[in-house]
């Protein structure tokens, strides 16, 4: 790593990406599934007692590439400006792990991932996924890199889901927990968007029942998927700001090209999208965020009760798909429970793309918050001002 | 911080507070009560704040606080979760006040109100003489940008707790910086109140 170059920027530097691999995991369904490989990242050095390392989870397209970049590529990581030296995941003091989900495409097993057992990709023949099963594959990644206790689990929007799940299956196994901009459960709203997503993808003649590997993938219906969630991730007013009703220029007069500037921004994005995902995975991990409910079979606060576990609930004003209510639903099982928590509900314009966005007062938030949780200083008080 | 003097009230919330209790603090603002009282008290503490910033404030100082109004910010906790509920200077502010207080009973085993005495001589000297709402030091704000919603006077909330069949324990009447033990409704600036049911 070149060091001048990592001060400068604030960058974790040149990063590539890992696997592990393991025999089998036990689904939430009783199924046992195997072998199953996590691609995943790590930044910053474990310390001597392991009790440093923070878990980063990530959401519906995110990958094990969170901060750095790769040999190569320009592009930092998803998170970049939040991993870092002296950043909100400050890399100098705690060890950053993010690995991509089980059911995804960026080097963990998914849909796309070849079958052992056929020599062909799994497609549909890939079982059933929950957020849970996720989580508890990514257990077996933090065992396997020696640490009993996570200092903290991190992640907005599905990774806020995933965070609920450590929280609420692995109580132990973490010391804090800070679910932003995320729900107990999905909303109607929020599984009739995933459910048109999911149409959408399956009304391509292309998908041929998920076997499309060998042949064109869906990438139509992948990226009307992508549009509407895009949609769903900006605000009204963010729209407003970043596009008004600006046209484009003037074009061939075609009677639906993309005429206004948010036209051409959601087909971009669409099309960019499905050069790096798969239409199988996006089937999978979506009905796996609908299906979650962490307060299933009992309430929150009950599951809670007890729970040693320091938690920061952050939500975002404009959000309109995981709005600050669902947030609050969270903060009042804490409260419930009697446990320790801070939430915050940031004046943002962004929309839901907030938690990607809004870096100084996220930063803030997650800075001192895991500051107070590594050092335990609100028994020393050693705070300043 | 070392070197910065502890505000008065703060100082009369500190002394009727045990150490190790638990605490919730309605309005905590910057959170310098809730500061004080973890390396004064060790006591375990939570703040209610609605003002964004402020919450950035509690925050750095390594303070477990909602983001919340005081009104709906009570109605959530278990009977008895808290040894106290403070409501420092926040009380006047709130819109349903008999309904947080009687909450604040609810929630917390004690409640400790701290609130601005309208009927300071100042005050009086004001209305009287020159006609005019009062501006003190205990209330600093013009007529047209006040926050507070209630105006109140020692006696008014000594009044209140007998007609709610509420305790007094203890109440410590002050001004800037010393406590006043003579005629307080008319001298006293601020008057605190450690209140049970």
């Amino acid at each position: 790593m070149n060091k001048e170059n990592k001060i400068k920027n604030n960058s974790v530097g040149l990063v590539k990406t890992q696997e592990f691999t393991f025999d089998s995991l036990k689904l939430e369904s009783g199924e046992k599934f195997g072998p199953v490989t996590l691609a995943f990242e790590t930044y910053g050095v474990l310390n001597k007692e392991k009790t440093n390392a923070v878990l980063i989870v990530h959401a519906l397209s995110g990958d094990a590439h969170a901060a750095g970049v790769h040999a190569g590529q320009d592009n930092p990581g998803w998170w970049d400006e939040f991993i870092g030296p002296g950043k909100a995941f400050d890399t100098d003091k705690y060890f950053i792990i993010c690995s991509n989900v089980l059911g995804g495409c960026k080097g963990s097993t998914g849909p796309s991932t070849t079958n052992p057992k056929t020599s062909k990709p799994y497609s549909l023949d890939f079982p059933l996924i929950t957020i849970n099963d996720i989580v508890s594959a990514q257990k077996r990644l933090v065992e396997h890199l020696g640490i009993e206790k996570l200092l903290a689990v991190v992640g907005g929007s599905m990774g806020g889901q995933q965070v609920l799940s450590w929280l609420v299956n692995h109580p132990n196994s973490l010391r804090s927990a800070v679910p932003i901009a995320t729900t107990i459960k999905h909303s109607p709203q929020q599984i009739a968007f995933n459910e048109v997503g999911r149409q959408s993808i399956m009304a391509d003649e292309h998908w041929k029942s998920g076997n499309y590997y060998e042949s064109t993938a869906p990438v139509k219906g992948l990226a009307v998927a992508r549009m509407i969630g895009h949609i769903t991730y900006m605000s009204d007013k963010s729209m407003a700001e970043k596009f008004g009703r600006v046209k484009k220029e003037a074009q061939a007069p075609f009677k639906f090209t993309a005429d206004f500037e948010v036209e051409g921004y959601l087909r971009y994005r669409g099309d960019n999208f499905v050069k790096r995902f798969d239409a199988n995975s996006y089937l999978y991990i979506t009905k796996a965020m609908d299906n979650f409910d962490a307060s299933v079979n009992r309430p929150l606060q009950e599951v809670l009760r007890g729970s040693l576990v320091k938690v920061l609930v952050i939500s975002f004003k404009s959000d309109w798909l995981y709005p600050a209510y669902q947030s609050k639903e969270i903060v009042k099982a804490c409260k419930l429970a009697g446990v320790e928590t801070t939430y915050c509900e940031v004046d943002s314009t962004y929309g839901h793309d907030a938690f990607l966005l809004e870096v100084k007062e996220e930063s803030h938030l997650i800075k001192h918050f895991l500051k107070k949780v590594f050092y335990a200083y609100e028994v020393t008080g050693e705070y300043g001002s | 911080m070392a070197a910065k003097i502890i505000q008065l009230d703060h100082a009369v919330i500190l002394d009727l507070i045990k150490p190790q209790s638990t605490v919730l603090d309605l309005g905590c603002g910057n959170g310098d009560l809730l500061y004080l009282l973890i390396k004064g008290k060790q006591a375990r503490v939570q703040g209610i704040e609605i003002d964004e910033q402020a919450i950035y404030k509690c925050v750095a100082k390594g303070l477990n606080v909602f983001h919340g109004d005081v009104d709906s910010g009570l109605a959530e906790f278990n009977d008895k979760s808290f040894d106290y509920v403070i409501l420092n200077q926040s009380l006047q502010q709130i819109l349903h006040v008999d309904k947080v207080v009687t909450d604040a009973l609810r929630v917390g085993k004690k409640v400790i109100v701290g609130i601005p005495n309208f009927a300071h001589y100042k005050s009086r000297l004001q209305m009287f003489f020159q006609g005019k709402a009062p501006v003190t030091e205990a209330l600093p704000y013009q007529w047209y940008e006040t926050p507070n919603l209630h105006f109140l006077s020692i006696l008014d909330f000594k009044k209140y707790c007998r007609a709610k069949k509420i305790n007094i324990e203890s109440n410590v009447c002050i001004d800037e910086n010393r406590k006043i033990l003579l005629l307080p409704n008319l001298f006293a600036q601020v008057g605190i109140f450690l209140i049970s049911k």
